[in-house]
């Protein structure tokens, strides 16, 4: 199939966002798996022609980051964390159950091309492990029962809520809000889950909170003045000897 | 002396629709901005680098220092970077900051931007968090309609641009010059440094590339003063810090605290670790933080105290794993995590990796020997310190001091022929055994 001129337009406007256009490829790519269910030959010509690169360089790209995919992704795209935290927590035997109940393996798609099951790195919600993503929506402390009831439910079509965020749509309508098109569900969900205001509520019932600024006293001049100082007080050796190589470059 | 817990970015999260402009005004919002725009440039900066802030992100970097490394009589464009790329395991801070309260960092960057003279930024979030990329994107449209970005704004002549942008699945462009590849629409490798992107950043112009939180503690510390901030922390890590609290404990969850908070505190808010176990080892900043045990409960928990066990303070994600935790497979899986992210640039970082991940899978099954433990140790010598970025040096930090503090373990995986431990007792439902499974069924 061939690119619509609308979506030629879309793909030249998100180029047309940055002051090199180049800048634009990863939203664009979000944008052609939006469109072609994947990333495909065509897509990636396209890209390369609006901006004047050649195929192998956009490809390049294309391959090096995971989200993008080559093969056909279903609606949903499960993705469960098994890195150590989630894996630990009951990540793994998530994962085990899921890939047993939809008889699918790692990367795989069911028959009916409804769910695409991975395993996923860590996703930022290590308070709510185990955790899963579908089509990158959080789905926050799961279990294997709860984790097959999720699949199940949206093999039948049923309406899922993210348990921090919208109602899913589907994995292509989400590669459109990742390639900067908002879809009107920004108010959908809560604005913290359960574990974000834990340290919040504590707070607020034992009366804590930041200092007023007049009981302040003077800030004593402890930071760093010098660009070797300042790298000195930096957290890694790397920082430093990087510093120091660089100021010894300048002096000599 | 500081509040046990001092809400400063948390302090919105709880209340109703947060992340909206109205919400945030009413609560003091963008009253900072207003200052900073009645402030000259230069007193910002000295403003951040009085305040004693460092950066959130992981290193620890002094931002204002960073901020005064922008050549001002360089003819170019100078841009401001936000890494919003929140992919070291065990890190969920930010994300949450931007989900409840994405003004708060659109309104840091706006004055970060203005006090380094860019009129560009760029928010690089990863791509995965497709709800918190949809509450930026608002948060920015809703800063452009009133006037906080655009032309001329608030009449103070001074122009910002903010673009959003997603990234793509890669954990190595939360390394700055990675990501500023990414940016660029390239593969994210690491660029050779220096030239530092204060000189050269992205299109080799000069650019300050910060993170997340970073930038979210600019506004409060223009509103309510260098002394303000500093007077919170400890003497070389001053001011507030989200930590993130994960695992075996009973309310895992964001607490921020004063730098210097212990873990001991920050476990007994937390309501102790899991009932009717205790705690066996743990992160203080992520995977890439060599690993501390119940010895470390009382270390201040800044950049100092860290390092003076040994370990870094990083990104305040405290992974904190039981009695029931095998330490050899949490290490195996972050260190297969390190191989699958290395991004292939430079060979000890592509190769090491993957030859860590064979003799640490080997030992998880209990084959091959005590000098394996040797051979482990030699091949991180290898990686430490010789790799291109710090993702090498990360992918080591769980592996050593696991074989530092639990060398006996290791060995027990030998002797007992396999892994010693029930995966089962260490998930959140330990029903989870076969038999139980079956009866459920």
């Amino acid at each position: 199939m061939s690119f619509t001129q609308e979506t030629l337009a879309e793909l030249r406007e998100i180029a047309g966002r940055y002051p090199q256009p180049r800048s634009g490829l990863l939203p664009m790519l979000h944008l052609v798996q939006s469109v072609e269910g994947r990333i495909t030959s065509e897509g990636i010509e396209t890209c390369a022609d609006i901006l004047d690169l050649s195929p192998a360089e956009v490809s390049g790209v294309a391959t090096f980051y995971t989200m993008y995919k080559r093969k056909p992704v279903g609606d949903y795209l499960v993705g469960v964390c098994t890195n150590t935290l989630c894996a630990v927590m009951g990540g793994d035997a998530i994962f085990d159950r899921l890939k047993d109940h939809l008889d699918v393996g790692n990367d795989e798609t069911t028959a009916d091309g409804k769910i695409t099951l991975e395993h996923i790195e860590c996703n930022a919600a290590c308070d709510y492990a185990p955790v899963m993503m579908v089509n990158w929506e959080f789905l926050d402390n799961q279990t294997p029962e709860s984790a097959t009831q999720l699949v199940d439910d949206l093999r039948a079509g049923k309406e899922v809520h993210s348990t921090r965020g919208p109602k899913l749509c589907t994995w292509r309508e989400t590669e459109r809000v990742l390639a900067g098109f908002p879809d009107g569900r920004v108010d959908e969900g809560p604005a913290a889950g359960p574990a974000s205001l834990v340290g919040l509520s504590i707070a607020r019932e034992r009366g804590w909170t930041a200092p007023d600024t007049d009981e302040t006293a003077a800030a004593d001049g402890t930071g760093a003045e010098s660009k070797v100082g300042a790298a000195e007080q930096a957290d890694t050796s790397r920082a430093e000897s990087e510093t120091t190589q660089e100021e010894g470059q300048k002096n000599g | 002396m500081a509040d046990t817990l001092t809400p400063v970015l948390t302090d919105d999260w709880d209340a109703e629709q947060s992340w909206k402009l109205a919400t945030y005004e009413s609560r003091g919002g963008y009253q900072a901005l207003t200052k900073a725009l009645g402030m000259a440039q230069d007193d910002i900066i000295t403003a951040v680098k009085d305040s004693g802030l460092r950066g959130r992100g992981g290193a620890g970097f002094p931002t204002g220092m960073k901020w005064s490394f922008i050549p001002q009589d360089n003819p170019k464009p100078k841009y401001l970077v936000v890494n919003a790329d929140e992919s070291e395991p065990g890190t969920c801070k930010d994300i949450p900051l931007m989900m409840a309260s994405p003004h708060t960092l659109v309104e840091g960057v706006i004055i970060s931007s203005y006090a380094i003279r860019a009129n560009h930024a760029f928010i690089y979030i990863r791509g995965e968090v497709a709800h918190v990329i949809r509450r930026v994107q608002a948060a920015v449209a809703e800063a452009y309609a009133a006037g906080h970005l655009g032309k001329d704004i608030h009449g103070s002549g001074y122009d910002l641009d903010v673009v959003v942008h997603a990234g793509a699945g890669a954990y190595i462009c939360g390394e700055e010059t990675a990501l500023l590849e990414g940016l660029e629409g390239r593969r994210g490798q690491p660029r050779l440094r220096p030239p530092f992107p204060a000189v050269a950043g992205l299109y080799a112009s000069p650019t300050v590339i910060n993170n997340v939180e970073s930038i979210a503690s600019v506004p409060s510390i223009v509103k309510n003063g260098a002394a303000w901030f500093a007077g919170m922390g400890t003497e070389k890590s001053k001011g507030f810090g989200i930590f993130s609290l994960s695992g075996h404990v009973t309310r895992p969850g964001q607490y921020e605290a004063p730098l210097g908070i212990t873990l001991r505190e920050l476990i007994e808010l937390a309501g102790g670790i899991r009932e009717g176990h205790s705690l066996k080892f743990w992160t203080p900043g992520g995977s890439s933080t060599p690993l501390l045990t119940d010895a470390h409960l009382d270390e201040p928990l800044d950049f100092e105290g860290m390092a003076g066990v040994g370990t870094m303070l990083g990104t305040r994600a405290i992974q904190l794993f039981d009695e029931t935790t095998c330490v050899v497979r949490a290490v195996l899986r972050w260190t297969e995590f390190y191989k699958h992210e290395s991004c292939g640039k430079c060979t000890p970082c592509r190769e090491g990796t993957w030859w860590l991940v064979q003799t640490l899978a080997a030992l998880e099954k209990g084959q091959g020997s005590e000098s394996d433990l040797d051979l482990l140790l030699d091949q991180c010598d290898n990686i430490l310190g010789r790799s291109f970025c710090a993702l090498g040096d990360g992918a080591t930090s769980p592996i050593t001091s696991s074989i530092k503090f639990f060398r006996d373990e290791y060995l027990a995986h030998l002797t007992h022929g396999g892994c010693p431990f029930d995966p089962a007792a260490s998930t959140l439902f330990p029903s989870l055994s076969s038999t139980a499974v079956g009866a459920q069924a």
